[in-house]
């Protein structure tokens, strides 16, 4: 039997920061991928958004969201960019970092892609925000490149990703 | 290490049936979680989550839902099923765990995240009132048949 929710691979942003963290050369071995992230941008503001690349492409996402922040009700919004998930940034309390979850079905499947995010980036003093998006990726090429950004700005130092296989035998 | 995430049986849609049953699921794990795509016939469709094929009223839920322009809130008391996942004519990604499941002392919960770009995201609690272990889990599209790009897959999840 496989080994299932196997670690592939982990990005640990460096000192000076990343624009992006990246997983390539994914193989097709698994059923599903999960990425465990925990994330930070420098963005000037509160919070950011975290967009996804697949094989590169920035095109044909649509997506769903809730979101809620600690002093206001839920809000649900429509996206067509490829944003997955909200996420610390640089006026939230100090080394705070996002947790966020990120589950792609059947990546390398001929059909089109669904992703499931869960995201909360809290704050302590005023402010958390939760984030549930559902996107859907219509493209049928099996997924082998997987980009997160940081929307408004780059991955501070220590923001870290680890891309997981799940197989179903 | 034992080992988790270890896959039970894999289920795909038929286009002919609106039900995916997981049937005969042993006892030795701690959790189980059911994971994979749906695509049904229309839009908008509910999954609705039986256990060990009880249809009396022993169930609620209470749902967290964003359909793109507004996020509500509700609850269903004394159900025949957990509205538990969405479905629709685009894949639709569903994550369901069920929690201590085979225990003979507690009823049974579960949470769901159901996503359907065409129509919403969901986050779902759900309660069954029962004592008895889940030896069953059904997967049930209120609207339209599953179909064959549909594909779930049960998993055991051990803690030791």
């Amino acid at each position: 039997m496989a080994t299932t929710y196997k670690a592939i691979a982990t990005v640990t942003v460096g000192s000076g920061g990343a624009a992006n963290i990246e997983f390539t050369s994914i193989a097709a071995d698994w059923t599903d991928l999960i990425i465990l992230c925990s994330l930070r941008s420098n963005s000037a503001s509160t919070a950011d958004n975290l967009k996804i690349e697949l094989n590169g492409s920035t095109s044909n996402f649509t997506a769903r969201s809730i979101y809620s922040t600690s002093d206001s009700s839920p809000n649900s919004y429509s996206f067509s960019i490829g944003e997955i998930a909200g996420i610390n940034a640089t006026n939230t309390t100090a080394s705070v970092f996002s947790n966020t979850t990120i589950y792609i079905c059947n990546y390398a499947s001929a059909n089109n892609k669904s992703i499931s995010t869960d995201s909360v980036a809290e704050n302590n003093a005023t402010r958390g925000d939760l984030s549930l998006y559902a996107t859907l990726w219509s493209n049928s090429s099996a997924i082998t490149s997987i980009k997160l950004v940081a929307a408004g700005g780059n991955f501070i130092q220590y923001s870290t990703a680890t891309l997981y296989g799940i197989s179903n035998s | 290490m034992a080992t988790t995430y270890e896959p039970i049986a894999t289920t795909n849609g038929t286009g002919s049936s609106d039900t995916i049953t997981f049937s005969s699921i042993p006892g030795t794990y701690t959790d189980i979680i059911i994971m994979g795509t749906s695509k049904g016939s229309f839009n908008d469709e509910n999954i609705n989550i039986r256990f060990n094929s009880d249809t009396a009223s022993n169930y609620s839920w209470t749902m967290l839902d964003g359909n793109g322009s507004s996020a509500t809130s509700s609850r269903g008391s004394s159900q025949t099923y957990i509205r538990g996942g969405v479905s629709g004519t685009s894949n639709s990604a569903n994550i369901f765990q069920i929690n201590n499941y085979a225990n003979t002392t507690t009823y049974k919960t579960s949470v769901s995240r159901a996503n359907n770009t065409g129509a919403r995201t969901r986050a779902i609690v759900g309660l069954w009132r029962s004592t008895s272990a889940i030896n069953s889990v059904s997967l049930i599209n209120d609207s339209g048949n599953f179909s064959t790009e549909t594909t779930f897959t049960l998993y055991g999840i051990a803690s030791a």
